[in-house]
């Protein structure tokens, strides 16, 4: 009986759930786009977004607005964007694999190797900045892979990973903080630049790479999602509805590693944006298709983040600076109000 | 939320309660054990000292005395400021666990850190405050402002602070003040030179005035931290079941948080970040003891500084006549000694 009534009433409640998942996602990839044109507008040299689109698109010869747009803003505004797409994607599968709210990357340790090989190759080595890019790369990898091998026991449980890459992370960052304190007053503060993180020193070469990697694995995460969502449910349900339980959460892992490694390199360890993008885009959209979505929040964020740290600051400033100020406040924002309707964890 | 569901979902990794025999004999072997580390942590270091000395600096001080100097205002202060920051670190970690039912939670995500942090940089970019008794009180209003911050954003809404939204807020109030921190640090290189020192965590160079303005506190804390075992075996069961058994959830949490503030603010204050130690001793006192939080009060009471003082003293002697930080130490030796504990050992789940 209750069920026959219930039925449609479940039914235009998961339809409505949809439907907002899709507006909100789709309202968000339309920001991204505006915030990262308009990245490309703003500047000592005012640009109409007109020209900006016909240059980054070629449709029109312009040499001087080219030359501003491709070669100047483009880099960074693109640096921008894909470095935000990581951080939200890599954050929120984390976040859930993990089941913990407080996984991100940046706190179960792999960008605290990352930032070891590279403090360590600035301060020690004074290495150039591709160097330390490649580095950066080096730690990430390697530290996942160390927290992997620790971690494996049986197979991977989420608990141990997260506490064995806690560990790990304070090993790292314990030798940083001791890198830096003996370090010349100038190293330190390079080295201080660096672990802000910044969208405007990314080298051609490593941009590439992380758009590559963005091409390849964005459509990949896509596929792993429904997985995800199985995993969530814990291992014993995910095995029971026919998951395969260890491979997925390998797949799902490798590629939020290789997201993070490909991000730090490009700019550094920017923090917080892969913590705080998973929880607003599920504020956001409901549980569902949640993944996209929190890659855009972290585009949105991180794009946001570097028009104020360029543009809206009396001197410019690292956008890992800015990128807690920008996110924080709408995170607590939605903390505050969401919570009503009761579905806010 | 999902942590909870999991700790349902795994009865076995439960850790069975141990006789109240057996605790109390190891309870009474970490008193002795404290008293051990403390003597060493006297004695030990770039200029060794022996018993008649510590006897004699305190009977028939003589300031003549270079090691008698050593013991009287370098060595004794920061012990002491080991055993109660120690103390402190364990109780408000062990704390913070139960209350969020998180195994990550410790002082860090309450902004603790963060806060203070960003009031040292302020002080030292607007006052120009140089000494280490003027950052004491900047630490402990920044560690304050913090976690009443977190603590009122997280309570909006119907159903007051839960877990996840406190982790949340936490990490959301630390996002905005490191931000700010950072800026600070980005534009005065006076507060970076002297942040980059603070945030290592360190008991060296704490002399007696840090340890009078701190311990009030810490031991005001400390007392009120070892009342709060009943109460966290309830919160144990799950919010709903301490509410059936009679217990004013909602009041319970607001004493602890104000506890784990008054604790890990004047820790930080006393000797920095040190924030490792204050998340793994209690999974340690859990293992060791059981899920009675009365036990793993008591034990992390003790627990804690014996490790702290370890760290310290092994810093002193491993780069002697130089010194390692205790905060470098405890990352360098405790995390590879933590990932061996978990790898090899289930710990409990909250």
């Amino acid at each position: 009986m209750a069920t026959t009534l219930e039925a449609p009433v479940v039914r235009s409640g998961r339809r409505h759930r949809r439907r907002r998942a899709t507006i909100v996602t789709a309202a968000l990839a339309i920001i991204a786009t505006c915030l990262f044109v308009l990245t490309m507008m703003v500047g000592s040299f005012y640009v109409s977004p007109i020209d900006v689109v016909t240059s980054v698109l070629g449709l029109r010869d312009d040499p001087t607005n080219d030359f501003i747009v491709r070669d100047l803003r483009l880099p960074t505004a693109t640096a921008a964007l894909a470095v935000g797409l990581a951080l939200g994607l890599s954050g929120v599968v984390f976040q859930k694999l993990l089941g913990n709210p407080l996984a991100s990357p940046d706190f179960v340790g792999v960008s605290s190797g990352a930032s070891l090989f590279a403090v360590s190759s600035i301060v020690i080595f004074h290495a150039s900045s591709a160097a330390v890019s490649g580095s950066a790369l080096l730690g990430a990898l390697l530290t996942a892979l160390l927290i992997y091998v620790l971690a494996w026991r049986d197979g991977i449980s989420g608990y141990r990973f997260i506490l064995i890459g806690i560990g790990v992370s304070e090993f790292m960052l314990a030798i940083v903080g001791y890198v830096v304190s003996r370090a010349q007053l100038y190293e330190a503060r390079e080295a201080m630049t660096w672990l802000a993180g910044s969208v405007g020193q990314a080298g051609a070469g490593e941009l590439r790479a992380l758009l590559v990697a963005l091409v390849v694995l964005l459509p990949l995460a896509l596929v792993l999602e429904r997985p995800l969502r199985t995993l969530e449910l814990g291992d014993d349900t995910a095995k029971a509805l026919g998951s395969r339980v260890e491979l997925s959460r390998l797949a799902l892992l490798a590629v939020s590693i290789v997201l993070i490694g490909f991000s730090v390199a490009v700019a550094g360890p920017i923090m917080f944006v892969a913590l705080i993008a998973g929880p607003i885009a599920v504020r956001l959209t409901g549980p569902s298709g949640s993944v996209i979505a929190s890659a855009l929040v972290g585009a949105v964020i991180v794009l946001a983040a570097d028009l104020v740290a360029q543009h809206l600051l009396p001197t410019s400033l690292p956008t890992g600076v800015v990128t807690g100020i920008v996110g924080a406040p709408y995170l607590i924002w939605l903390l505050a109000t969401v919570n009503r309707e009761g579905r806010g964890g | 939320m999902t942590v909870t569901a999991r700790a349902e979902a795994a009865p076995e990794l439960r850790p069975t309660q141990r006789s109240r025999a057996a605790l109390t004999t190891g309870f009474v072997v970490l008193v002795g054990l404290l008293a051990v580390v403390c003597f060493f942590s006297i004695t030990m270091g770039a200029r060794g000292v022996g018993l008649s000395t510590i006897w004699k600096a305190f009977d028939d001080y003589d300031p003549g005395n270079a090691s008698e100097t050593v013991i009287r205002e370098l060595r004794v202060p920061r012990t002491l400021i080991g055993i109660f920051a120690g103390a402190a670190l364990g109780l408000s970690g062990a704390i913070l666990q139960g209350v969020t039912r998180n195994p990550l939670a410790d002082p860090g995500i309450m902004g603790i850190n963060a806060g203070a942090a960003t009031f040292i940089v302020f002080g030292i970019m607007v006052l120009g405050t140089q000494s280490v008794s003027t950052y004491v009180w900047f630490a402990f209003a920044g560690a304050g402002v913090a976690t009443v911050t977190v603590y009122g954003i997280a309570s909006f809404g119907r159903e007051g602070a839960t877990p996840v939204k406190l982790a949340l807020a936490g990490a959301a109030v630390t996002a905005i003040l490191s931000s700010i921190t950072s800026a600070i640090v980005m534009t005065n290189v006076s507060a970076l030179n002297e942040l980059r020192f603070w945030q290592v965590g360190a008991l060296a160079g704490r002399y007696f005035p840090v340890f009078w303005q701190t311990v009030p506190f810490l031991a005001l804390g400390i007392v009120l931290a070892l009342g709060t075992g009943r109460a966290l075996n309830g919160l144990a069961l799950g919010e709903d079941l301490a509410l059936a058994l009679g217990q004013r959830v909602r009041l319970t949490r607001a004493i602890m948080f104000v506890t784990v503030a008054i604790l890990s603010g004047a820790a930080t204050a006393a000797c920095g970040p040190i924030v490792f130690i204050g998340l793994v001793v209690p999974h340690l006192a859990r293992m060791i003891c059981g899920p009675d939080y009365r036990w793993i009060l008591s034990y992390s009471l003790l627990l804690t500084p014996i490790v702290l003082l370890l760290a310290d003293i092994v810093g002193r002697l491993i780069i002697s006549p130089g010194e390692l930080q205790v905060g470098v130490v405890i990352g360098v030796l405790g995390a590879p000694a933590f990932i061996l504990l978990v790898r090899y050992r289930n710990l409990a789940e909250l």
